[in-house]
């Protein structure tokens, strides 16, 4: 039994693609040709012949953008950035989780409630007491600063905990009737088991890390802890007052920051969807 | 849970074990069967996590409610305690008064078109077979670009010089200015912000209509003749909690998460352009200097965020109930 599918369906879908798509392809195709070509014309829907050319200057060519840092050198750090946050998450969460869930102890329902406040307010409303902390303890211009203040909301724990729940209670008997303590528990069954979840929020907290601009943009001043959308705060600043700016060296900026965490995304897919919907954020 | 206790004696009941679960050993619900009786190992487990909520959060956050209740010196000797002054100063400013209008009709216009374009595509998704995982990888991939790269290609699509929609606004017979007119940069940071904002709802619309049973969907189209009917009879209601979920989740994001879009378009220039509050706060406290000004702006931002996150866990419980 189906449904009749008509062609305006399709029509819908197809002008949505275009919408989200069309920007994406005019950014790549763009970044091919020159400043002048494009200041002249627009945007381009095909590729021109000076792809090679630009996106080699601007990942090797030192000052492309602000002086001192190359293209390179921020797709490292927007890599430490996304990488460390992802891990640093996964670990300190499941700890927690692992803790909140498996064991019997004094204040636990205090710190259920501290941990999980964290969820309540987002970075960007106490930023300017953030930075004021983060200089007073001498992590600005750090990876450090810019990774572990971001690991303080509680997603990730309300994540696992809630896997932890779901998984078997008779696992547990079973270890300890073998004399399995807590530690042997922890890293011989729950983590294996949790495998798939881990891989899951993984590639949803890689590409918050990879995304963050906020923060960077302060915690940063020494170029060469920029990341790539720090990168992308500079090339405007270039811009003004400039005749002809560099459109090309910033859509090519653009296609550099976007790859990695969309080729995730599409990879992964199913992987990526079910991190998203069954972590409700 | 909660909501089923309705005489006073069994509410009372509930408070006192609850205050008997903070002194005691207990957690209300127990949520295994067994668990570990040991005092002292939680603590190791939990130690990372707590250290790292209490400096980056709990600190800053005291920090901010403080230095709303003082002036600090701008060359930084010492603050003045002023009380709720700075409150008052900021409720009262037409300026504040201004960019709270614009950020509730912000948020609201953000909200209801990736919604509808959101849920929209989902349903036109989940019917067609053919060509169906290209359209989804398609849609859903636009998820992973950050709102600063989004804002980057948007301001090239509407530059004053070679964007390709002020051409298409010229056809109109429209002159459009973003960064200069009021109503056209609100126009452009709308766009993008739908822009980027349309996958992520269609990623939860279409994995709700999904869950949807086969039994369900066979008894509707024999029930219900015309797609609309169907769709409002028995689609939208069954998508319902998925929906509520998504307002709350797109309010904050159109709140916090449009803030580059606005750092990139507007670019530290809100002369005559439109921003949101947390932008606000933002200039405010760093290009501004007025450190007791921007925290009282943070502290109500925070009442705001915190009745919203409220509402959100409300609705996902009763997302639960819903099945």
């Amino acid at each position: 039994m189906m449904q009749k599918i008509k062609p305006l369906d399709h029509l819908i879908l197809i002008a949505g693609v275009l919408f989200l798509i069309a920007p994406v392809v005019m950014a790549l195709m763009s970044s091919t040709h020159t400043p002048t070509d494009i200041h002249s014309n627009g945007l381009y829907l095909t590729p021109g012949s000076h792809g090679g050319e630009t996106y080699r200057k601007v990942l090797t060519h030192k000052g492309g953008f602000t002086g001192d840092v190359t293209g390179l050198r921020m797709l490292m750090n927007s890599m430490i950035m996304g990488i460390g946050f992802a891990v640093g998450k996964i670990v300190l969460s499941m700890m927690a989780a692992y803790a909140l869930v498996y064991f019997r102890f004094r204040f636990a329902t205090i710190l259920f409630w501290m941990i999980f406040t964290t969820l309540l307010l987002p970075l960007e409303v106490r930023i300017m007491p953030s930075y004021q902390v983060m200089s007073t303890l001498g992590l600005l211009n750090t990876y450090t600063g810019l990774i572990v203040p971001l690991l303080a909301s509680a997603t990730g724990t309300f994540f696992f905990r809630q896997f932890f729940r779901s998984v078997p209670d008779e696992l547990l008997e079973a270890a300890r009737i073998d004399g399995a303590g807590p530690f042997k528990f922890f890293i011989d069954i729950l983590v294996p088991l949790s495998r798939t979840m881990m891989a899951a929020i993984f590639i949803i907290m890689f590409i918050y890390g990879w995304n963050q601009y906020l923060w960077p943009l302060l915690m940063t001043t020494d170029e060469t802890f920029y990341t790539l959308m720090r990168g992308i705060k500079s090339i405007l600043q270039v811009w003004i007052g400039s005749q002809i700016p560099d459109y090309n060296e910033a859509f090519a900026l653009a296609v550099l920051a976007m790859i990695p965490p969309v080729a995730v995304v599409v990879i992964f897919q199913r992987m990526f969807i079910k991190g998203l919907t069954e972590s409700d954020k | 849970m909660a909501e089923t206790y309705h005489t006073g004696s069994a509410r009372r009941g509930a408070i006192l074990s609850r205050l008997r679960a903070w002194y005691s050993a207990e957690t209300p619900h127990p949520v295994k069967r067994v668990q570990f009786d040991r005092p002292l190992t939680p603590w190791l487990f939990l130690v990372p996590q707590l250290a790292i909520v209490v400096i980056f959060f709990y600190w800053p956050s005291v920090q901010a409610v403080t230095s709303s209740f003082y002036i600090e010196d701008p060359f930084g000797f010492g603050a003045t305690f002023v009380g709720g002054e700075n409150y008052v100063d900021a409720l009262a400013s037409s300026q504040y008064l201004s960019t709270a209008t614009f950020t509730a009709f912000f948020c609201a216009i953000v909200t209801a078109l990736s919604l509808g374009i959101g849920l929209l595509l989902a349903v036109k998704a989940d019917k067609v077979i053919r060509g169906a995982p290209a359209y989804k990888t398609l849609l859903i991939s636009v998820y992973a670009i950050a709102p600063p790269v989004a804002g980057l290609i948007g301001m090239m699509f509407f530059d004053m010089h070679m964007g390709p929609l002020k051409d298409l606004a010229a056809l109109f017979g429209h002159d459009l200015r973003v960064g200069i007119d009021y109503w056209d940069t609100a126009f452009a940071v709308v766009t993008i912000s739908v822009w980027k904002q349309i996958p992520y709802n269609f990623i939860f619309f279409l994995s709700g209509l999904q869950s949807v049973p086969t039994s369900v969907r066979e008894a509707a189209l024999i029930d219900a003749r015309s797609g609309w009917r169907r769709f409002k009879d028995v689609t939208l209601p069954l998508l319902a909690p998925t929906a509520f979920f998504l307002l709350v989740i797109n309010i904050t994001y159109s709140l916090f998460d449009t803030f580059p879009i606005f750092d990139v378009v507007v670019k530290d220039k809100p002369a005559n352009n439109p921003i949101t509050l947390v932008y606000k706060v933002y200039l405010d406290g760093f290009k501004g200097n007025d450190i007791g000004g921007s925290s009282a702006q943070s502290v109500i931002l925070m009442i705001v965020v915190a009745a919203l996150t409220v509402m959100q866990f409300r609705f996902l419980e009763r997302r639960v109930h819903y099945g």
